[in-house]
């Protein structure tokens, strides 16, 4: 898992406790969802149609390329949301899980 | 224009935070009012005066250089009415019906009626498309200032930044500044058009002084500098890994991590468009805005139209047209107002559009760009439709015009609705039908303005308020 | 402005599914066809309706048309050059309560005659053949051949099959003046047009009841506006398309994912465009998660509205004028015209070439919106009659 965002500023920061894909992860009071993410990996979601991935693209909640879920179904776009303790987000799996009663 | 008198038992309302909107809220504030101020981010300053999440330390000067009084005085402003005004953060409008708007805040769902609406929606980066842009590791240079403003990260260990526009040079000082390693900055501009535009700029020496001081200090940092740059093509597989271009000296090659790319900016027009307020074609944004008279009303009664939201012309020009668009709805209630002012603004306003044009000239927009996208470029990246796929819909069906061709083959059907792809398919389109760019039209909008969720609606099945 | 003149033999007004598949079907048969159209061809509701190809649940008065229509829909393909997006997923009545089933069961009785293979199922049957549905559907009626297509692709291929098959098609041409010399019918553009035609086809949609207006047979004719709106592409869930007997939304699922939802009424905003509102959006966003758990964590991503026309019998008009020999309408289609569009272009042509059709027409005819039974102006052509070029 090699990071695409690059921190070079604001390090001194309380920690926060997520998972990806239940990999268990840290990252810093303040950032959005996609900073934490982006600063372990490389990719936030997968393109419907060619399954190619995504990574966000504008980081101003216009280009709606950063919808994540999290296990418990819920969706939220990455780039507008701050990481909380606890959130257990995914990001190869599909925003209709849970088809079916 | 005939007049309809705005509900004055309704009270103004303000949607957007940013320079724009915080001026237009002081001067409301000011004559007695209490507007609401409705706007998507948890704070106030827009995009270009974004405040960062609480728990960030640096101060103004690092976040905003040379802005960092402007950007003050905003916010500052903004901190000292806020207690007579009605601030919403974090809230969304959706849709616009006669005079109510439709709200969504924390994934509950709401609404409120207007007594004058100012939209000051403000504006996003205007792309279009290089082979491999939709790679992860590939941004906005608007991205790529929020990385760093917001969150105090650059978007790669080693970025390239593209495009054209002063927004390039002011991101990579910022980032060079700020220790990232700035491979290059590859502006499709060239030098003889940035000279012929000097005395344009001169109009605004500080503008100009400021661009000018951004290139040399690049130069200092050791950032290469590449100019008429044409034939982006971002190499990698599952990620960014390298850029290729060509120039007058030929073809280059550059490996990094990260591209940050623009073509100035477009203006978020879509409350405007569902108000039912009129558009035209502006040949210097070279896109569809809506009309407005010199005091910032719009055709339709009641709604006021402020900052980069209804055509870009900077920050500094916005909080000019945010106060004389409340102006112009404090006069339309009733109210009395500075009628110098009114023309002072007025004038002052005007004055901007001279330095748009002389930046125009010193940044052209690529007018070249469709004639050389070759048909296998990615154009719609949310419905991944490719430049052919739309030139297929124009010579085999027909399409002439932006709907017409989004019904066929869909491009502008995503999630973005036409934010990214929208001046993009425009280009290839009008060249493809062989038309000026004004003649293929603009995408119709929609309600919802963004994704709405289904889990908005009430639980127990009781009737929206 | 150019002043331009075209003699034709059937002048059509209006470029929708049902227009278009006249033009098609009338140059199939051989005879010179100029279809006018104020907009593009199948720009209106026969290209921003929800896409149901059905015959499930309609009018028995219709069940002849349809049927029709579901033959020429198998033909799509080689009619138009690809698919449309045309499914034949099967259409699921939703019952919510046993007087529902009752309803769908009566129905289905009714209908025997006309084979359109109904099954009905219980609740037990429904959840094993649709687990993603919710508690509140008690059984359905499914019709396994009817389905869906996207209405955005097929009404302008239908318009491009006419053209390639010879018919002169006039867009962004409004027909602001249609008369009769006593010869043949004459119409004119705003543009300075003049088409002269022996037969006229009034298939102008909502705006049908201006042009019979003209000719003497005015028609309870109201513009209304089906709202709709549509879901991210999601995780193909959603294997038949659905209504919900009683009324209520309806639903499908494209293969691309995303999910077409109608219900309720949008509103105008100028003579031609219409919008949904938030509340039809709203209201129909909570009946169709109810029913369809699969969509709680979607998102809605855009929402629409067209202008519909409606007759307050529910019936269309399609047939003969009552006052002028030569003129034809299909018009009226009360938001279900996508199906028997194709249906109602081969019988127009029909009615054109021989003066009558095989499919029965009888009930859908314009006479019956005639104020008294005073006689008509003119001779009314009676089935049987040739009709002279």
């Amino acid at each position: 898992m090699k990071p695409l965002l690059h921190r070079l500023a604001e390090r001194d920061r309380a920690t926060v406790h997520f998972t990806l894909d239940g990999l268990p992860l840290t990252a810093l009071a303040g950032d959005t969802v996609l900073t934490a993410v982006l600063t372990h990996t490389d990719r936030l979601r997968r393109a419907e149609f060619s399954g190619a991935p995504r990574a966000g693209f504008c980081l101003m909640g216009a280009c709606q390329d950063c919808w994540m879920a999290t296990e418990g179904g819920e969706r939220l776009r990455a780039c507008s949301r701050l990481i909380e303790d606890g959130m257990r987000l995914l990001s190869g799996a599909s925003p209709a899980d849970g088809a079916g009663r | 224009m005939s007049r309809r008198v705005i509900d004055v038992a309704s009270p103004p309302v303000i949607v957007g935070a940013g320079p724009a909107g915080v001026r237009a809220a002081q001067a409301l504030v000011a004559h007695g009012l209490r507007p609401v101020v409705v706007d998507e981010s948890p704070r106030c300053g827009g995009q270009i005066y974004r405040q960062p999440p609480p728990g960030h330390v640096r101060d103004k000067r690092s976040l905003y250089g040379f802005e960092a009084a402007r950007a003050d005085a905003v916010h500052h402003t903004f901190e000292t009415i806020a207690n007579r005004l009605d601030h919403r953060p974090g809230m969304l409008v959706w849709s616009l019906e006669g005079d109510t708007l439709h709200l969504l805040r924390d994934g509950r769902a709401d609404r409120l009626r207007h007594g004058g609406l100012v939209v000051a929606t403000g504006a996003t980066d205007r792309v279009l498309p290089f082979s491999g842009w939709t790679l992860p590791g590939v941004t906005t240079l608007g991205a790529a200032q929020v990385a760093l403003k917001y969150q105090g990260c650059a978007i790669g260990a080693r970025a390239v930044l593209a495009g054209t526009g002063p927004l390039l040079y002011l991101v990579a000082y910022q980032y060079a500044k700020a220790g990232a390693q700035v491979a290059a900055v590859l502006d499709s501009a060239s030098l003889s058009d940035q000279a012929a535009a000097l005395p344009a700029l001169l109009r605004d020496p500080a503008v100009l002084a400021k661009g000018l001081y951004y290139v040399a200090r690049l130069r200092t940092l050791g950032v290469p500098v590449y100019r008429g740059v044409r034939g982006l093509r971002a190499r990698g597989g599952e990620r960014v890994e390298g850029i290729d271009w060509q120039d007058a000296q030929g073809e280059h090659a550059l490996d990094c991590d990260a591209i940050g790319f623009g073509y100035a900016l477009r203006s978020e027009t879509q409350l405007a468009d569902l108000a039912g307020c009129e558009f035209a074609f502006d040949p210097l944004q070279r896109a569809h805005l809506p009309l407005r008279d010199a005091a910032g009303r719009a055709s339709v009664p009641g709604i006021y139209l402020a900052g980069d939201g209804a055509g870009v012309r900077g920050a500094d020009a916005a909080e000019l047209a945010g106060e004389l668009a409340a102006l112009a709805l404090l006069a339309d209630r009733g109210v009395a107002v500075d009628a110098w002012r009114l023309a002072e603004l007025q004038q002052r306003l005007a004055r901007s559009t001279l330095l748009r044009q002389g930046l125009e000239r010193a940044f052209p927009f690529p007018e070249d760009w469709a004639a050389q996208a070759p048909d296998d470029l990615l154009l719609c990246r949310c419905e991944e439709i490719s430049v052919g796929q739309l030139r297929q819909a124009a010579r085999e069906a027909g399409a002439d015009e932006l709907n017409r061709a989004k019904a066929l083959c869909r491009v502008g059907m995503g999630r973005c609705q036409g934010r990214y792809c929208g001046a993009a398919a425009a280009e290839v389109l009008a060249q493809a039908v062989g038309v000026p760019i004004a003649q293929v039209g603009r995408l119709r909008g929609q309600a919802p303005v963004k994704p709405i969720p289904f889990a908005m609606l009430d639980d127990d099945g009781e009737a929206t308020r | 402005m150019s002043a331009q003149r075209v003699d034709t033999e059937v002048a059509i007004v209006g470029g929708g599914i049902v227009g278009a598949s006249a033009a098609l079907y009338l140059r199939r048969m051989g005879l010179r066809v100029v279809l006018l159209e104020r907009d593009l061809c199948g720009s209106r509701s026969s290209g921003v309706n929800f896409g149901g190809v059905r015959r499930q649940g309609r009018a028995l008065a219709l069940l002849p048309l349809a049927q029709r229509s579901h033959l020429l829909w198998g033909g799509l393909r080689e009619t138009i050059g690809s698919d449309g997006e045309y499914l034949r997923s099967g259409h699921l009545k939703i019952a919510r309560s046993p007087a529902d089933m009752d309803s769908l069961e009566a129905y289905r009785e009714r209908t025997r005659d006309f084979d359109l293979g109904l099954q009905l199922l219980g609740r037990e049957a429904l959840r094993e053949r649709c687990p993603w549905l919710g508690d509140a559907a008690v059984g359905g009626s499914l019709c396994p051949e009817d389905g869906h297509a996207n209405p955005r692709l097929v009404s302008p291929a239908i318009a491009r099959a006419a053209q390639a098959a010879g018919a002169e098609v006039h867009e962004r041409t409004e027909i602001v003046e249609a008369r009769h010399d006593g010869h043949g019918f004459v119409l004119r553009s705003a543009g300075g047009l003049e088409v002269r035609a022996v037969h006229l086809l009034n298939c102008a949609g909502a705006w049908s009841g201006r042009l019979a207006e003209q000719f003497g047979e005015p028609v309870p004719l109201t513009g209304e506006h089906p709202a709709m709106f549509v879901t991210e592409p999601l995780p193909l869930f959603m294997n038949l398309s659905l209504g919900v007997e009683g009324g209520g939304i309806y639903a499908r699922q494209a293969l691309r994912g995303n999910c077409v939802i109608g219900g309720g009424r949008g509103f105008t905003i100028d003579a031609q465009r219409a919008r949904n509102s938030q509340m039809a959006l709203t209201t129909a966003m909570r009946q169709a998660v109810h029913l369809l758990p699969p969509l709680r964590h979607a998102l809605v991503i855009r929402s629409w509205s067209g202008t519909e026309g409606y007759l307050p019998d529910h019936l269309p008009v399609v047939g003969a004028s009552g006052t002028t020999p030569g003129l034809l309408h299909g018009f009226g289609f009360n938001g279900e015209g996508f199906q028997t569009g194709l249906g109602v272009g081969a019988v127009l042509a029909d009615l054109v070439r021989d003066g009558r059709s095989a499919t029965p027409i009888a009930p859908l005819s314009i006479t019956r919106f005639r104020a008294s039974p005073a006689e008509p102006a003119a001779p009314v052509p009676q089935p049987g009659d040739i009709v002279h070029p």
